[in-house]
Parts: structure tokens; C-alpha cells; sequence
């Protein structure tokens, strides 16, 4: 048997959860070596299954893992985990992320102000871990059930980890709300996938919650049938894929269910903001698109036009919002929605352009706003404010976090040689094969998303230092600087080398088009 | 080394310069602008090579140099991104890379180099001066090194690279990329003396409009892209590809695809090269160092965007429509600018509405067909403006040695009425500055401007395109006029303020690049003599010849005229005539009778703009989608819910958790009645458990849906 390096991607951090939970809480420079240690064994294996995903061999996944967990008469659950193209990029990320938050996270006891998490290191580095074992898991996951259990592993520690580190102001109201739409929106996918479960069992006679098996059962015919649905006869598919689709999409701030992401962004301390934003509403889409559109992929296309007006909506009213917000945090996840609304736009589409754009808007989205968490964490760990017009001049005592959120926003704003430029001329490019006028109103959120950027920037970064904060602004530690190197590197290579991804989430997009019909 | 690598090797150094400057030597202020200038000599270097490789190429126009790699995959194809030269693109290489190699240079002594480091001077704030004290003890403020001096040349290097890899690109993608560098290098640029208010303004606001610009073009590329499956040039411009775009019909405006495509794209062309509607930026970019003016506004960032279109010809040409709305934009910016521009007082601000009515010129030409004339005056006008660009800052940089002497600092070094008799303090920039002029005004047979202006006149004229010619015309002649009221007012006469007594002539770095371009602002007109020039029988025009090969069908030569002759005569004389005649006897603003507020206040466009798009966009942004629809509508419903299910929730607590459940068991565990809760927001119950509860109700609920319509269907 092979090394089950996806396995121990998993589990490293649930083990190193455990572990941090075993030293004693006052050794806080332990724990956070040991989740230093982990974080970069779990980014050294995510970049290895990167690096030996075979693009060209076979386009389905790989790095299989298969045992029966659980097989009680007609219930049927594996331990099934792989990888394809559009989950692998999505691994290595989840691994930059926790390698980047665990570093951004060690601050120090500054006399000025603590940085980083000062404040129960221990309990915080278990939670960080807890939920970035379940998102590592969403993304491997091949069976249903396992899928489902991985994702409320990822959701239920954010509760903990935004109410009790959070920001004192909202973070109550912030997790909760938090809490209720992921809660809702898991169990009414939950509701649609068990739809499945029970259909496509009921049409082969075996009863599994494997995936691969289930969409056997699907191309197999076994969801053409009619449901009744209110009295009226309505195909399977077009019923259950709005469920599915939307309740994992809630999770990946679809409009108009993506008010709870601004505000849990907002309440979250920095490493959780990073992750949340990053992945965790990667793990929507992602969830949303493995579930919804690979298992249903007929729904998908009667729904696709529901999808792309969701998705035009959110791009160009994220955007709008954004450009009014006055706290740093707020811009960003309203800039969220906008460009996760552009991952969704490019799902919607349906064709390869969009869906490879949608793969790469994934990664780059999720590598650029864990950088501007982290450096507006910096900030606020420092002025103790947020607010842009409190701010200014912050490129002098703090160059290498200019810099980076420099870097962010050329990305954020699409510019060429960066990686959102990659992400979404393809996305632009499909849409326009379907749907221009979706294409054109999306637009304009290009020229919005320029002017917040390009005025939070003149604004927190150039200009005058505040008087009271003139003398108060500590550097940034090397840490710091290691983390912002490390996804602007990320950002810049993809931009000027989208052949170290685009051909891997290509050979992804082929096997779903392969589902959807025909290349 | 081939042709072909070469190629690819034209826009590194600039980019490498950048890289290395802001790594590695932006301490060292020599090292930097060697690094920075050596990058542009390299740069020139190749591109004179590819020149004259591609001067000795027969039919390069079918024929180019062309060479491309994968970058994208695209499905089963890959995306090619590669480089080529042909006649236009050759053409435009020459004068790109010998004013970017003028410029660079020119910044070293611009930018102060060897002066003290000044007394007061900070980072981001034009340098103030410095102090020093002679052999005698004498204190004299001189001028001080600008104190992001290296950061400087990082920035043009970048610009640089963004303008090559516009040039040399094969395809709409790359060339787009080259083109967004260049408009954030604007942005950086402009804003280079972050310190003043002004100047952050301006360099957002021409990044916005632009931007604006872009996003249309970049629809242009999609549809493009969607409707041919390419964006490289030679295989969009094929005979089957175009009829096919033409045959496409979008149903906008009667357009057909081509046309809309084309459309799209010059909105790009708009934005960037300052066209009216979009003309609002490029005035206000003045707040940049001047050797940036002269960068963005003469030979690069706005020759990009007429040559977009120059290159989009093929596609632009096949609707009748699109050409006309391009003729129409070009003609209307050209005499629109022109009168903005006589009564402006700035000497950089009179420069940059010539820019904009310049621009236009180009633009009318293409849109009447005149493909050759408007690559022609591109040219010629991005040498003679630079020119001028770079001689108003020549003056500038003497006023301000005037201001220092003076120590008079409300004397504003850039008003012209503040200058006067400039041409004995400082000659070299005075006779450059006047070949520049006169360049522009379309001087007689002597200079580049004419025969390039001559040239778009002659087209206009003999298409029969009479709205077109006459307006030029009246453009020409208004060019010619606020063109001699500027030489007027800032060399001629006798000096009206002390600071103009005082003022001095500049560095050799500053007016060497500025004799370069004077060489140009005459010759580079007699490449493009035409062959029929007073009926002469002159060797036949080699701009046109050359240039001409670029496209498919060789354009004609049109039959000589007298009429556009005598017309572009006249107005250029007459124009420059006029211009002494009046303002050799003004001598301050109020005398001047073009002082009319209509005028000096741009048409109101800013004003207008402000209430028409800026506050709309906000009101829409922070009343409507934020306030009403995101914090009422979608959280208003969500505060209904919240204490509607926490109502349930609480219910079930209440009356039958606690009640039924509780008390019949009687464990009276009387803690787990918690209070309500704080109420942050109606939502905030701040128990779990109930949205767990309600969890599980929805679940229960729909479960038993699921199960009575599964059952119901099978």
C-alpha cells in the first residue's frame, strides 16, 4: 500500500490539536512551535501531492484512499479520500493558509500592545487546527457522508474561535449569525444529498454514500425520474439541485445569503479571517460544486441562469459595498463577496473557461485575502483602529505590509501579471460564450473594486501619520515578513506562470464537463 | 542573435532595472540611475538593431517577425502569447524607444542629481532647496536632489517595460497586459509626490478614468475572444476571420460584431489616449514630475492608445458606423481641446490640452480611413511633444532657480505670465523649444508637424470628408495660436517677474535629450514627403511605403491638391502670426481677452462629471445597495426571522422543554433557565441551542417533506 499522505494531511492537524491541548497552557511558545512544526509538515505534503498529481495520466482522482467505516444494512459509509484537479490546488492552499496564520498568530508581547494571540494561544491553536483538519477533509473527501462530516467540523469551531477571540464589539452577534446560515444551509444540502443517497440506491440496489458510485448511478440514468413535488411532476434534478447547490454556496457567500460573511470576517481575529476567508468560503464553492453540479449536472444546467444572476448580483454589489465601508475589515469582506461571487460566476457558466477560471479565482482569491487579513490584522494589532480615515502614512513604519497589501490589491483588481488577472480573464471569457450582457454588468464591478482599493490605499498607507499615532506603530516581526513574502510570491508566480496551475485544474474542468455532456 | 529573440529581449532591461533598483541599489542614487538609464540604452540598442533588420526585410507587412510561446491552456489548445514586428510596429519602436532613452536621461538632471540633499525635503514633496554656503561665507539656496530619486527611475523602468511589451506583442492579451502596467505606472507616477493632496487626486483619477477605458476593451477582447477562439493579430486579421466577425450580428445599434468589437475597443482607446468624454485626466496628470508628462503624455501611455486602434484598423475598418463615431470623437476632441487649451496659463496645462487636441487629430484621421497620416502624426507629434514636454520643464526647473534666488516662494514657477524674455536667460531651450512649437503648429515645409498634419488634411480633403477638414482645419489653426501665445508669453519680451530675471539654463543631461528631439521635430517630416508634392514627381514617400505594407491592401496615394495645401498654409501662418501679434503686448492675465471662464474652466467637465457620475455612484453604493438593500432589506428579513425562531425556540423551551419535560422529570435544574440574553442585535439570543433546535425542526420538517414526495413519485 502507498504512503496515505492525504490521510496525513488530515489528521496532522486533529493530531496536532490534541497534542497543543496536552502542554500546559502557560508554555505558550511550545504550542506555538508545535504548530509551527505541523503547519509546515502539512504544507510540505500538500506541496507534494501537488507536485506529483499526474495532469496528463488520467483525468479522475488520485491518491485514492478506500475502507469501509461504517456498513449497517442498507447504510453504506467509506473512509474514501482523493484528490483531482480542482481539489488539489485547493489543498496546497488550505496549506499556505495554516502555515501563514500559524506564523501571523505568534505576535509578540509588545509594550505597546500585544500582536498576534496573546491570549490563550493554546485553545486558540487547537480550534485553528480542529478547523483546518475539517477543511483539509472537505477537500478530500469522496464520500458524501464523510463530506458532510468534515464540514461541520470545519464550521463548529468557528463559532468558538470568533466568540471567544473575536472582536469584543460584535463578535457575539457576528458567530452567531455565523452559526445560523452555515447551520441552515449544511442541513438543507444535507437534506438534498440524502435525496440522493436514498434515489440512487433505490435505482442500483446498493446503498452507498460514495460519490464516485453515486455519480455511476447518475450517468447511469438513475436521477432522470420525476418527483412529485407539490402535485407536480417535476425531474429529480431540478428539484434537488437548488437545495444542494445554495445550502454549500451559503458557506461560499452566495447572494443573497452572504451577510454573514462580512460581519464574522469583521468579529474574527486575524488568523480566523485568514482561514475564513481564504478557505473556508472556498469550501462552499468547492462543496457546491463537487455536490451540486458533479452529482446533478442536469440541474445545474436548468439552474445555471439562476446561479449567474446570483452571481452578477454579488459581483457588482460587493463591490459597491465595499467602496463605502470605512473599516478595513468590512471592505475586505465585502471585496469577498464580489470576487467569490466571481468563482460562482464562473461555476455558473458551465463551460471551460469559466469553470477553470472559477478553479483559479479559488486559489488566487483565497492566497489574496488571507493577505489582506493578515496585514490589516498587523495594522489593528498596532493603531488599535480599523477605520480608514483614523489611518494614514502607514507605509513608513510598516513597508513590508504596504507592500503586500499593495500586492493584494493589483491582484484584487485583476491586474495583468498577478494572479487575478489569470482567474478572471477566463471567467470574463466564459461568461461572455453565454451570457454577455452578465458579462458587461459584471464589469463594472472591475472599475469599483479599483477605486476601493486604489482609495484604501492612498488613504491607510500614504499620506500623514496620525498624531497619535506618530511613535506608535511597532514593526512588524520576521514572521510577519515571512508570511506576507510567502503569498505575495504565491500571487506574483501564478500571474506570470498560470501554467503551474491552469493545466491541473484544466484536467479537473474535463472530467465535469465529461458529466455535464460533452466537452 | 536572431531577429526574433531580440525581440523578446527589448522590453527586459527596463523591467530588470525596476527589480534591481528596488531590491538592491535604491540607496545609491548614482547606481540607480545608471541602472535605469543603462536598461533604456539596451532597450534602444535592440530596437535600432530590429529597425534596421526589419528596414531589410522585402515585404515585411506579409512577412513580419514573429515568434510565440504557450501561456495559457486553453482546453486542448494552449493560449499563445509571442511577440512581433512588423512595419507599424517597427515604426513605432523607433520613436518609443529613442524618447524613452531622451527621457531617462533628461530625469537625472530634472531630478536634481549631484545638488545637496535639501534642508527640508521629505519624501513624497517636490524638493524645496538647499543651503549652502560658498568660499566667501555667502549663503545661496540652491536646488536640492529629489529625494526619492531612485524610487524614480524604478517606476520609469516599469513604465517602460509596459509600453515595449505593448509594442513588440503579437496579440490583443499581452498587448493588453503592457497596457495595464502602464496605466498603474501612471498611477504610481502621478502620484509620485504623494505628499501633495493634488497630486494623489490626480493620479487616482487617471487610473479610474482609464480604467473605465479598460473595462469596455477588455468586453471588446471577450467578445472577441468568444467570437474567433483568438486574440493574436494576424489570425484575427485573416480575410475568412473577418467576414466571419462581420457576418455576427450582436443586435446593438445596427452594429455588426466587427463593429461592435471595434467600438469596444476604442473606448479603451478613448480613455487612454484622453479623448473626449474621457478626456477629464490627462490635464490634471500635470502634478507629475515633468519628465512623467512627458513619458505618459507625448511618447508612450497615450501613443499606446492611438496605436491600439492604428493596430485594430483591419477589424475598426469594416464598419461604416464604428468609423464614423471614431471620426466623429477624433474631430470633436481636436478643435473641443484646442480652444480649452488657449486659455490656460500653465505652460505644462497648455501643453496637455495640445496633447489631447493632438490626439484627436490622429484619431479623426484613422476614422476617416487615413491609416498611414494618422500613424505618420503619431509619430511626429510624439517627438515634438515630447520635446515641448521636456522643454517646459526645462523652463520650469529654471523659474524655480529663479524662485530660489528670490526666495520669493508665491511665485508660481509655471505660470507663463510669471515668465517673459526666457529666450536670452536660457537659448538652448528657447531655439529647442521653438522648433518643438513650430513643430506643432504645423510650420511650413521645414518642420515634421506639417507634413504630418498636411498629410491628415490632404486624406480629409480628398474623401470628401468636408466637416472633418474644416474643423481640423480651425484646430490647426487654434494649435498654431495658443502655440506662439505660449512661446510669446514665456521667451519673448522682457522678463515680468524678478524670478524670470533669475532664471537660468539647465544641466547638459536636460538639454542634450531636448537638441535629440528638436533633430527629430524637424526631420523625421521628410521621411514622409509625398511623392506628388506640388505635382513634383518626388521619390515616392517612404513612411508610406513602409508603413503602408502593414496592411493587406497597400493604401493609395492621393492625388495632390493645392487646396488642403494652401488651407494647412494659411492656418499655420496665420495662426502663429496672430498669436505674436496679440500677445507681444499682453503682459498680465487680465489683459488677456481669452481669459474666459468657459474656458479656463474646462467646459465644466469636472463639475459636471462630479454631479452626473461620481455622487450618484456613491449614493448608489452607501444608500442604496448598502443601507437599504444589505443592512434593510437582507438583514431586516434576517431580524425578523432571528426573534421569530428564537420565539420558537423560546416557546418550546418554555412550554414544553421546561414545563413538561423538566418539571414531569423533576430535576428542577433550575440552571439551565438562562436569561433571555443581551440583545446586541434582535437576532442575538445568545443561545445555541435554540438555532440547534431549529436546526433540527427544519430538518424534521423537511425530512418528512422529502419522504412524503419520494414516496408520492416512486
Amino acid at each position: 500500500m502507498n504512503f496515505p499522505v492525504l490521510s496525513v494531511i488530515v489528521f496532522t492537524p486533529l493530531v496536532a490539536a490534541v497534542l497543543i491541548l496536552l502542554i500546559p497552557a502557560d508554555r505558550k511558545n511550545e504550542v506555538r512551535t508545535t504548530a509551527l512544526v505541523a503547519s509546515v509538515f502539512a504544507l510540505a505534503l500538500s506541496v507534494w501531492v501537488y507536485a506529483q498529481y499526474a495532469i496528463n495520466a488520467y483525468t479522475g482522482y488520485q491518491f485514492i484512499e478506500k475502507m469501509t467505516w461504517l456498513s449497517v444494512g442498507n447504510l453504506h459509509i467509506d473512509y474514501h479520500v482523493g484528490v483531482d484537479g480542482m481539489s488539489a490546488p485547493l489543498v496546497l492552499l488550505t496549506g499556505i493558509v495554516m502555515f501563514t496564520g500559524v506564523l501571523i498568530s505568534w505576535g509578540k508581547d509588545d509594550p505597546h500592545g500585544p500582536t498576534g494571540i496573546q491570549d490563550r494561544p493554546r485553545e486558540f491553536f487547537a480550534f485553528l487546527f480542529l478547523l483546518a483538519g475539517g477543511v483539509f477533509g472537505v477537500f478530500v473527501s469522496l464520500d458524501l457522508f464523510l463530506l458532510f462530516f468534515f464540514y461541520e467540523i470545519a464550521v463548529f469551531p468557528m463559532y468558538l474561535l470568533i466568540a471567544i477571540w473575536g472582536w469584543v464589539k460584535t463578535r457575539e452577534y457576528a458567530a452567531m449569525k455565523l452559526t445560523l446560515y452555515l447551520f441552515i444551509g449544511s442541513v438543507v444540502a444535507l437534506i438534498g444529498a440524502l435525496a440522493m443517497y436514498w434515489t440512487a440506491g433505490q435505482a442500483t440496489g446498493t446503498y452507498t454514500f460514495d460519490m464516485l458510485k453515486i455519480s455511476e448511478a447518475q450517468q447511469a440514468g438513475a436521477f432522470n425520474g420525476l418527483v412529485n413535488f407539490f402535485g407536480a411532476q417535476v425531474p429529480f434534478q431540478v428539484v434537488w439541485f437548488l437545495p444542494v447547490f445554495l445550502g454549500f454556496a451559503v458557506l461560499g457567500g452566495i447572494w443573497p445569503f452572504h451577510n454573514w460573511s462580512p460581519d464574522g470576517h469583521v468579529a474574527a481575529p486575524t488568523a480566523v479571517s485568514m482561514f475564513h476567508a481564504g478557505v473556508l468560503m472556498k469550501l462552499g464553492a468547492f462543496a457546491a460544486l463537487r455536490v451540486g453540479i458533479m452529482l446533478l449536472p442536469d440541474g445545474a444546467k436548468y439552474w445555471a441562469w439562476l446561479i449567474m444572476l446570483f452571481a452578477t448580483v454579488a459581483v457588482v454589489y460587493g463591490a459597491y459595498i465595499a467602496f463605502v465601508q470605512t473599516d478595513m475589515k468590512y471592505m475586505i469582506g465585502f471585496s469577498s463577496v464580489s470576487h467569490m461571487g466571481l468563482v460562482m460566476f464562473g461555476l455558473s457558466t458551465l463551460n471551460r473557461d469559466g469553470l477553470t477560471g472559477a478553479g483559479l479565482q479559488m486559489f488566487s482569491h483565497g492566497v489574496m485575502t488571507a493577505l489582506f487579513f493578515a496585514v490589516t490584522g498587523m495594522i489593528y494589532d498596532r493603531a488599535h483602529t480599523r477605520q480608514i480615515p483614523e489611518l494614514g502614512g502607514m507605509i513608513k513604519p510598516l513597508p513590508w505590509a504596504a507592500v503586500g497589501f499593495i500586492i493584494g490589491g493589483l491582484v484584487s483588481m485583476g491586474m495583468p501579471f498577478f494572479s487575478g488577472f489569470v482567474a478572471e480573464f477566463p471567467i470574463f471569457m466564459g461568461v461572455w460564450q453565454v451570457m454577455p450582457i452578465a458579462a458587461i454588468i459584471a464589469s463594472i464591478s472591475i472599475v469599483i473594486t479599483a477605486a476601493y482599493i486604489m482609495n484604501n490605499i492612498r488613504r491607510v498607507f500614504f499620506g500623514e501619520v496620525p498624531a497619535n499615532l506618530e511613535g506608535h506603530i511597532s514593526p512588524i516581526t520576521a514572521l510577519d515578513k515571512v508570511a506576507i513574502a510567502t503569498l505575495c510570491l504565491l500571487m506574483v508566480a501564478l500571474g506570470l506562470f498560470p501554467w503551474l496551475m491552469a493545466p491541473m485544474i484544466q484536467s479537473g474542468v474535463n472530467s465535469i464537463l465529461t458529466l455535464l455532456g460533452g466537452a | 542573435m536572431t531577429t526574433e529573440t531580440l525581440i523578446w529581449l527589448i522590453p527586459l532591461p527596463p523591467a530588470l532595472a525596476f527589480f534591481l533598483i528596488v531590491l538592491f541599489t535604491n540607496k545609491n542614487k548614482a547606481l540607480s540611475h545608471s541602472v535605469g538609464v543603462g536598461a533604456a540604452v539596451l532597450s534602444w540598442l535592440a530596437s535600432m538593431v530590429v529597425f534596421f533588420r526589419a528596414l531589410g526585410v522585402e515585404h515585411l507587412g506579409e512577412h513580419p517577425f514573429v515568434s510565440s510561446v504557450n501561456w495559457l491552456p486553453t482546453g486542448d489548445t494552449w493560449f499563445k502569447i509571442g511577440v512581433a514586428i512588423d512595419p507599424l510596429g517597427a515604426a513605432v519602436l523607433f520613436f518609443v524607444s529613442i524618447t524613452i532613452f531622451m527621457i531617462f536621461l533628461y530625469s537625472v538632471g530634472y531630478h536634481n542629481f549631484g545638488q545637496p540633499k535639501g534642508d527640508h525635503d521629505r519624501a513624497g514633496l517636490p524638493p524645496h532647496g538647499a543651503t549652502v554656503t560658498d568660499e566667501q561665507g555667502h549663503k545661496h539656496t540652491v536646488p536640492s536632489v529629489e529625494p526619492m530619486y531612485s524610487r524614480f527611475f524604478a517606476f520609469l523602468g516599469l513604465f517602460a517595460f509596459g509600453m515595449y511589451t505593448l509594442v513588440v506583442s503579437d496579440n490583443l492579451l499581452t498587448m493588453f497586459v503592457g497596457w495595464e502596467i502602464m496605466g498603474l505606472c501612471s498611477y504610481l507616477l502621478i502620484g509620485f509626490w504623494y505628499g501633495k493632496p493634488s497630486a494623489r487626486a490626480a493620479a487616482i483619477k487617471a487610473f479610474m478614468t482609464t480604467r473605465i477605458g479598460d473595462v469596455f476593451m477588455l468586453l471588446g477582447i471577450a467578445f472577441l475572444y468568444s467570437a474567433t477562439g483568438t486574440l493574436t493579430f494576424r489570425e484575427i486579421f485573416t480575410e475568412e476571420m473577418l467576414q466571419h466577425l462581420v457576418s455576427i450580428d450582436p443586435h446593438f445599434l445596427g452594429l455588426t460584431g466587427a463593429g461592435l468589437i471595434g467600438l469596444l475597443l476604442f473606448i479603451g482607446t478613448v480613455g487612454k489616449s484622453a479623448q473626449w468624454p474621457l478626456h477629464v485626466w490627462l490635464p490634471d496628470a500635470m502634478e507629475g514630475p515633468t519628465p512623467v508628462s512627458a513619458m505618459i503624455h507625448a511618447a508612450t501611455m497615450v501613443s499606446a492608445g492611438v496605436y491600439a486602434v492604428i493596430r485594430m484598423f483591419p477589424l475598426l475598418s469594416l464598419d461604416h458606423n464604428t468609423m464614423t463615431v471614431v471620426a466623429f470623437i477624433g474631430t470633436f476632441t481636436a478643435i473641443f481641446a484646442a480652444t480649452i487649451a488657449v486659455a490656460q496659463n500653465d505652460i505644462k496645462r497648455v501643453l496637455a490640452y495640445s496633447t489631447i487636441s493632438q490626439l484627436g487629430f490622429m484619431i479623426a484621421a484613422l476614422g476617416i480611413g487615413a491609416y498611414v497620416a494618422a500613424a505618420f502624426h503619431l509619430i511626429t507629434h510624439a517627438f515634438f511633444k515630447a520635446l515641448l514636454f521636456l522643454g517646459s520643464g526645462s523652463v520650469i526647473h529654471g523659474m524655480e532657480h529663479g524662485v530660489l534666488h528670490t526666495g520669493n516662494h508665491s511665485v508660481d514657477p509655471q505660470d507663463m505670465f510669471n515668465m517673459g524674455g526666457l529666450r536670452k536667460k536660457m537659448p538652448i531651450t528657447f531655439w529647442t523649444f521653438l522648433i518643438g512649437g513650430f513643430a506643432l503648429s504645423g510650420f511650413p515645409l521645414l518642420t515634421a508637424g506639417f507634413w504630418s498634419k498636411d498629410e491628415i488634411l490632404a486624406d480629409a480633403w480628398a474623401n470628401g470628408h468636408l466637416v472633418v477638414f474644416v474643423t481640423l482645419a480651425l484646430a490647426a489653426f487654434m494649435t498654431a495660436f495658443y502655440t506662439m501665445r505660449q512661446i510669446t508669453l514665456t521667451f519673448l519680451g522682457e522678463p515680468r517677474t524678478k524670478e524670470a530675471e533669475h532664471a537660468q539654463e539647465t544641466p547638459w543631461t536636460m538639454t542634450v535629450p531636448l537638441m535629440v528631439l528638436s533633430v527629430f521635430a524637424i526631420g523625421y517630416g521628410w521621411v514622409g514627403i509625398p511623392e506628388n508634392f506640388l505635382n513634383l514627381q518626388l521619390a515616392p514617400s517612404w513612411f508610406h511605403e513602409f508603413v503602408g505594407g502593414t496592411l493587406a491592401e497597400h493604401p493609395e496615394v492621393i492625388p495632390f491638391n493645392p487646396i488642403p495645401l494652401i488651407v494647412s498654409l494659411v492656418v499655420a501662418l496665420g495662426g502663429l502670426l496672430l498669436g505674436w501679434l496679440y500677445y507681444r503686448n499682453v503682459n498680465s492675465a487680465k489683459e488677456d481677452f481669452f481669459q474666459i471662464p468657459l474656458l479656463k474652466n474646462k467646459y465644466y467637465f469636472d463639475e459636471a462629471y462630479q454631479v452626473v457620475f461620481i455622487k450618484p455612484v456613491i449614493w448608489l453604493s452607501e444608500v442604496f445597495t448598502y443601507k437599504w438593500l444589505d443592512q434593510g432589506l437582507i438583514d431586516g428579513i434576517l431580524h425578523f426571522f432571528g426573534p421569530a425562531t428564537g420565539g420558537i425556540g423560546g416557546f418550546i423551551r418554555q412550554y414544553i422543554d421546561l414545563k413538561v419535560i423538566n418539571e414531569f422529570i423533576g430535576d428542577g435544574l433550575a440552571a439551565v433557565t438562562q436569561e433571555t440574553g443581551r440583545t446586541l442585535r434582535p437576532i442575538q439570543t445568545g443561545r445555541i441551542q435554540q438555532y440547534m433546535m431549529l436546526s433540527l425542526v427544519i430538518l424534521a420538517v423537511v425530512g418528512a417533506l422529502l419522504y412524503f414526495m419520494l414516496g408520492a413519485g416512486l
